[in-house]
Order: structure tokens, then C-alpha cells, then sequence
């Protein structure tokens, strides 16, 4: 037989055993043919391209994710939240935010006094809280190096500085970075881990398959973590089945062929949300869909973080461990530039979640010019007098 | 209600603004005959941390600004302060009892020590700096560039309490540096008067930071302070001054001693403490 008519050979028995459900004896005999001729023949189907197989679990597949509704995670279903209309119904039930209350809450937390001996451990906890970012456009593999360079030794002159948790890139830069962590890396205890920004970071603006390929491509690189953003539009225009869905599906990106799964930290850009209640709603709704982190914002958008509004991200991941016993993480971002600042974030932390969160598996800093200050505040306690920025490496 | 007495309570100048102390501190001041004058902030030491970060971050702008633009600046403040020195002359007799003469002689002075640095701004370079004579075909410049934040202490001496505070930071501002200064603890009204008209002429907020309180609290801390590049101890005297020298070591900040110059002296070597000299080689023909 010539090639040519094995290929159409081939395809009529793809024919016979896809589409007419016949079994490859059954072929044999249509054709006249032994069951291994067609199995070989099948096999032949697959390999040169004349039959595709696309698993319909696959998220970017139609059947996976519908173009409306939603398909409820584990953790939405344990809370009712099974289709469209639930989901509405559970995330417009959620009480109102106080904003006077909030506000005055978050004020009295900026007026604790941190004594000196305290304050020592408070320095070196932010350090190990810390995302150490870099998102410009110009970010370059040497700038990467650098970054990562300074997360493992932050204060070259002294080695007593504890290292970062995280540093966090964009997707084309996981490789650089994890490749000069090398044996340091790891989950941000273990080891220092590499975040992600992905879904076409910061604005979000873009078709689900894009957003999908972006986290794909940063997790099979070796990011451990997904910084995902939502989509503010669709959630301020109503469409919270849209942006259930797309969390859900960047949740399931996030898995690797070994079955764990990069953490995924969902950014809800406060900043465009616009309101306390907007706030909450989103929060639930992305742990609904299976956030890990919840996280104020891309610091590519004013106001980044605030307190108030960190300290109503706090409030809701408590609620949710009153709930189900589950801690969700929290990760303000952008904005935090003094250490003062940062140690009100981390009564704000122990206050409202517990101290159980001071930990880098539940609470994360997103911030690049921070580490600095912490590092000048640093010197300063160990010499006594103050430190200038000709004291500290430049990012 | 015309003849209802305010009593001022004056406060710091940082960054452009008047804040009062971090602390919340003020202290009395009282004329020469003991009676009470006004209220003035007492600093602390995060004053002089937030006034050395407004400093630095006005530095570069300063530095930056054209040489011209410099000297346009340092002018307004001495037309600023002629406008009010009537004004200034009445403090300076209440703080310190002067005769209404020496004072409107000291006012005048400060106006002239003012216009006198204004005119080095772009004059200084050609001076100071050249074309230095190298053995290759190369041009060979020197020119003068600031060093960055300087500390100063403003002198208690007589006849000095605005006079000695602007022949401290006239220097200092001329060829591009910012500055934290001292004001003195006999006169420290005059100084934050002083401090108006700086904020109401075209200086740059954070250019000049004034404080006022007790120079031996808060020098220490500015003087091992590793972010300040320079520290003009001209008014300060005896053991604080000693210890502000031995801090100072700890650091490559340049430190100008004690009676290096007069309290109210204005001088070309005093420009020259507050400028590095930069040294640039560039080829003479590419042919």
C-alpha cells in the first residue's frame, strides 16, 4: 500500500472510531483489515494531525468555561454558591462596611506606639513579609539578577538581615529570577519564592485565553506564586459570573502536572473598586473562586494600599477561618514606602487576623522602595545614629 | 480689641512648611529685661531626621537649577527681607536689645551679605574652577559641583542674630547645597521670621530647614547623622562642638571648625567648603 492511501485509510477509520463509536475489531471488518492494521491505523490518525483530542477539562475549553454562569469551585459550593444567581445573592447579602467605623478603626491602629525593643523584631519581620518587586517596563534579566541578588542579602554589611519572602516579576522574567535563585528558592519560608504578575497585568484588559497562556507560561517557568488581577470593569458593571469564572480558571492554571499548585494571590485594585462594600464583595468573591491571597492592588493605580482598606481585607479573611477554619493570605501592595508605615500594617495584622498571620505563608508586603527603609531604620538601631541612602544598595 | 496682645508662638520651618516640633515641646523666650516675648517649638531629634530627608530630597532640584536661576532666587530673598526690615529691625531690638541703629545696621548687612553670595552663583565656576594644563592633547576642566546637605549652627555672637544666620547659609545655598540650620538659642524669634521670608521669596521647599530649640540636644544627632555631607560648626563653641567633631568622623561628612571663619564673615573661601571640585578629561580633535 502507498502512504497516500494509508492516510486515507487512516482517516476512515478515525471516522469509524470517533464519530461512529466502532470498536477496532468492528473496523477490521468494515475494512478489511486486522484489528492491529487498525489500531495502527488510529494510531496513525492521531500522529500526523488528522485527529486532535482535546480534554474537555481543560479550562480554555468551551465546555469548561462557559461563556456565562459559572461552574462553582469546591469552596463556593460548601457555601451554596452554585450557580449565577446564588453567587449574586450571597455577595449582595454581605453586610454594608461602616466607613466611619473602618476609618476610625484603621486611625487608632496608626496611633499604637512600638517601644524600641519591639521594634527591632518588627523591622526584621517586615523584611521576611516582604514581595521585593520589580514591574517596570524597562525591567531587563540584570535587573532581575540584581533584585534577586538583594532579596537574599538585603543588607550587605550585615548579615544578621533576614532574607525576603518573595520576589515578584513579570512573567517573562520568572525564568531569570528563578534561575539566579537557584537552591534558594523556594515558598517564601523555605526558601525565597518567585510571584508572578499574570492575566495581562496590571489592567486586566485582555480575552481569557491570553490571561490563561499568561499564567500558564509563568508557572511552567517555576513561579510559585500568581499575582492575577480581576476585572474591574466587569465587576463594577455587574458581571461577577465574568469574573468568578476567570479567577476560577487562573485558579485551575495554576495547577502543575505533579498535582500541587502555584499560590494564587488575587488582586482586587481597591483603588478602582471605589467603595468599602465593593471591597468586601470582591474579597469573598475571589476566595470564593479559589484565591489563596487576597491583595489590595497592582501599585500601578492611586490609591494603592490603604490601611482602612487592608484592615477590611483582614476582617473578611478572619471571618472566613470563623467560617470554614481555612486562612486565606492578605497582601497590600503599593504605596508602603516607610517602615512606620509598614509596622501599623502589621498591627493591623495582629489586631484584627491574628498573630498567626505575621507569617509569610499568610501575609506578604508588595513593595520595592520599603526595603530600604526598613534597611536605614535597621542601621540605625544597630549604630545609634542615622543612616543616609549611601548606606544601602540601590535597586 | 485693637490693643489685644497675640503672643506668637512660632514654630519650625521643614521642607517649606511650619510644622511644630514632632514632640510637641515649646519653650518661653524672654526679652533682655526678662519680660516674656514669644513661644518658640523646642525640637527633637526626629525634627532634625525629617528636616535632613527634606533636605536631601531638595537637594537635587537646587543643585540642578541653573547658576543664574540661583542668584535670581538668593535676590528676591534680600528684596524679600528689605521690604521688612523695619519689622526685623523691632525684633531684633526686642530679642536681643539692640540700639534701633545697630540694628537697622545689622538688618542692612544681612541684606548686603545676601546679594553679595547672589552674585558669586555664576560667577564662582570661573573663578574656582578652569582649564587645567595636561601634557596630552586633552582639555582638561575642573568645576565646582555642591556636596549635598549641609548642617549648620547659626552664632550666638552680638550683633549676629540674623546677621550670623544668613552669612551661614548664604554660602551654603550658592553654589547648590540644601541645609539644615540651627537657629540660635538667643534669637530664635528672629530666625523663624527669617524663615517667612524664605518661604514667601522663590526658595525651593527644603532647601532650608530651620530649627529651633537646644543646639546641644539635637547637633549630636545631626552631626553622626550619615546622611548629611557637611557640618559648619562656626557657632558652635566648646565641648559641643568637640563632640560634634568626634561624630563626625564616624562618617565622610567635611566638617568646618570652630572659627574657621567670623561669625558674620562673608567669604569666597566659605563657598569653597561647600563645593567638590569634578575634574573632566575630554579629547581635544577626534581627527
Amino acid at each position: 500500500m502507498t502512504e497516500n492511501s494509508d492516510s486515507a485509510l487512516a482517516l476512515r477509520a478515525a471516522r469509524l472510531y470517533y464519530d461512529e463509536g466502532k470498536t477496532q475489531d468492528e473496523i477490521g471488518e468494515i475494512l478489511s483489515i486486522t484489528r492491529w492494521k487498525a489500531g495502527r491505523l488510529l494510531a496513525l490518525a492521531r500522529e500526523s494531525g488528522l485527529v486532535s483530542i482535546t480534554i474537555a477539562n481543560d479550562a480554555a475549553s468551551p465546555a469548561a468555561a462557559p461563556s456565562s454562569g459559572i461552574i462553582p469551585t469546591a469552596r463556593s459550593r460548601a457555601h451554596g454558591v452554585v450557580d449565577s444567581a446564588s453567587l449574586r445573592a450571597f455577595v449582595t447579602a454581605l453586610p454594608g462596611v461602616d466607613a466611619i467605623g473602618l476609618e476610625g478603626r484603621a486611625a487608632r491602629i496608626a496611633t499604637r506606639s512600638v517601644k524600641n525593643e519591639s521594634k527591632r523584631e518588627a523591622l526584621d519581620t517586615i523584611i521576611r513579609l516582604i514581595d521585593l518587586t520589580t514591574l517596570e517596563g524597562a525591567d531587563t534579566p540584570g535587573k532581575v539578577r540584581s533584585l534577586v541578588q538583594k532579596a537574599v542579602v538585603p543588607d550587605p554589611a550585615d548579615p544578621t538581615a533576614p532574607r525576603v519572602a518573595a520576589v515578584c516579576v513579570y512573567p517573562d522574567m520568572v525564568e531569570h529570577a528563578v534561575a539566579a535563585l537557584g537552591d534558594r528558592a523556594g515558598d517564601g519560608l523555605t526558601g525565597i519564592g518567585v510571584a508572578s504578575v499574570a492575566t495581562a497585568f496590571p489592567s486586566g484588559r485582555s480575552i481569557l485565553e491570553v490571561k490563561l497562556a499568561d499564567t500558564r507560561y509563568a508557572v511552567s517557568k517555576g513561579a510559585t506564586e500568581i499575582d492575577m488581577v480581576i476585572d474591574r470593569g466587569a465587576f463594577l458593571a455587574g458581571d461577577l459570573d465574568l469574573v468568578f469564572r476567570e479567577i476560577a480558571a487562573v485558579r485551575r492554571a495554576c495547577e502543575r502536572p505533579d498535582g500541587t499548585h502555584a499560590h494564587l494571590k488575587v488582586i482586587l485594585e481597591t483603588g478602582e473598586l471605589r467603595t468599602y462594600d465593593n471591597i468586601k464583595r470582591a474579597s469573598w468573591l475571589a476566595i470564593l473562586a479559589g484565591a489563596d491571597f487576597i491583595k489590595t492592588s497592582t501599585g500601578k493605580v492611586q490609591p494603592a494600599a490603604t490601611l482602612p482598606t487592608t484592615v477590611l481585607m483582614l476582617e473578611v479573611v478572619r471571618d472566613w477561618f470563623a467560617l470554614t477554619g481555612e486562612r486565606i493570605g492578605v497582601k497590600p501592595a503599593g504605596g508602603i514606602r516607610q517602615s512606620k508605615d509598614a509596622i501599623r500594617y502589621l498591627v493591623a495584622v495582629s489586631e484584627i487576623a491574628g498573630d498567626e498571620w505575621l507569617h509569610p505563608y499568610l501575609f506578604r508586603f508588595g513593595a520595592s522602595s520599603l526595603l530600604n527603609d526598613v534597611l536605614l531604620q535597621r542601621q540605625r538601631m544597630t549604630s545609634g545614629h542615622y543612616s543616609g541612602a549611601d548606606y544601602v544598595t540601590i535597586d | 480689641m485693637s490693643d489685644m496682645t497675640i503672643p506668637k508662638t512660632y514654630k519650625l520651618f521643614v521642607g517649606g512648611k511650619f510644622p511644630r516640633s514632632e514632640s510637641g515641646r515649646t519653650h518661653a523666650v524672654n526679652r533682655p529685661d526678662g519680660g516674656f516675648l514669644a513661644n518658640v517649638a523646642t525640637a527633637s531629634r526626629k525634627d532634625a531626621r525629617d528636616a535632613v530627608v527634606a533636605a536631601r530630597s531638595a537637594w537635587s532640584s537646587w543643585a540642578g537649577a541653573t547658576a543664574y536661576n540661583r542668584g535670581q532666587v538668593l535676590y528676591r530673598v534680600a528684596e524679600m527681607l528689605e521690604g521688612r526690615g523695619a519689622q526685623f529691625a523691632q525684633e531684633i531690638i526686642d530679642s536681643t536689645g539692640a540700639t534701633p541703629a545697630a540694628a537697622k545696621a545689622e538688618v542692612r548687612a544681612a541684606i548686603d551679605t545676601l546679594v553679595w553670595y547672589a552674585g558669586w552663583t555664576d560667577k564662582f565656576a570661573q573663578v574656582f574652577g578652569g582649564a587645567n594644563p595636561v601634557a596630552g592633547p586633552f582639555f582638561n576642566l575642573t568645576v565646582p559641583d555642591s556636596v549635598g546637605v549641609a548642617v549648620a549652627v547659626a552664632p550666638n555672637a552680638e550683633g549676629s542674630s540674623l546677621l550670623g544666620l544668613v552669612a551661614s547659609i548664604a554660602p551654603i545655598l550658592t553654589m547648590g547645597n540644601s541645609v539644615v540650620v540651627l537657629a540660635s538659642e538667643s534669637a530664635p524669634c528672629v530666625a523663624m521670621s527669617f524663615a517667612e521670608v524664605l518661604a514667601t521669596s522663590d526658595v525651593p521647599g527644603g532647601v532650608v530647614n530651620i530649627l529651633t530649640g537646644n543646639v546641644a540636644e539635637i547637633l549630636p544627632w545631626l552631626a553622626s547623622h550619615a546622611d548629611v555631607n557637611s557640618l559648619d560648626l562656626t557657632g558652635v563653641e566648646g565641648e559641643v562642638a568637640v563632640e560634634a567633631e568626634r561624630s563626625a568622623a564616624e562618617t565622610l561628612m567635611r566638617v568646618i571648625r570652630p572659627r574657621t571663619f567670623g561669625a558674620t564673615e562673608k567669604s569666597f573661601d566659605r563657598i569653597a567648603r561647600f563645593v567638590e571640585a569634578k575634574t573632566v578629561w575630554h579629547t581635544k580633535s577626534l581627527a
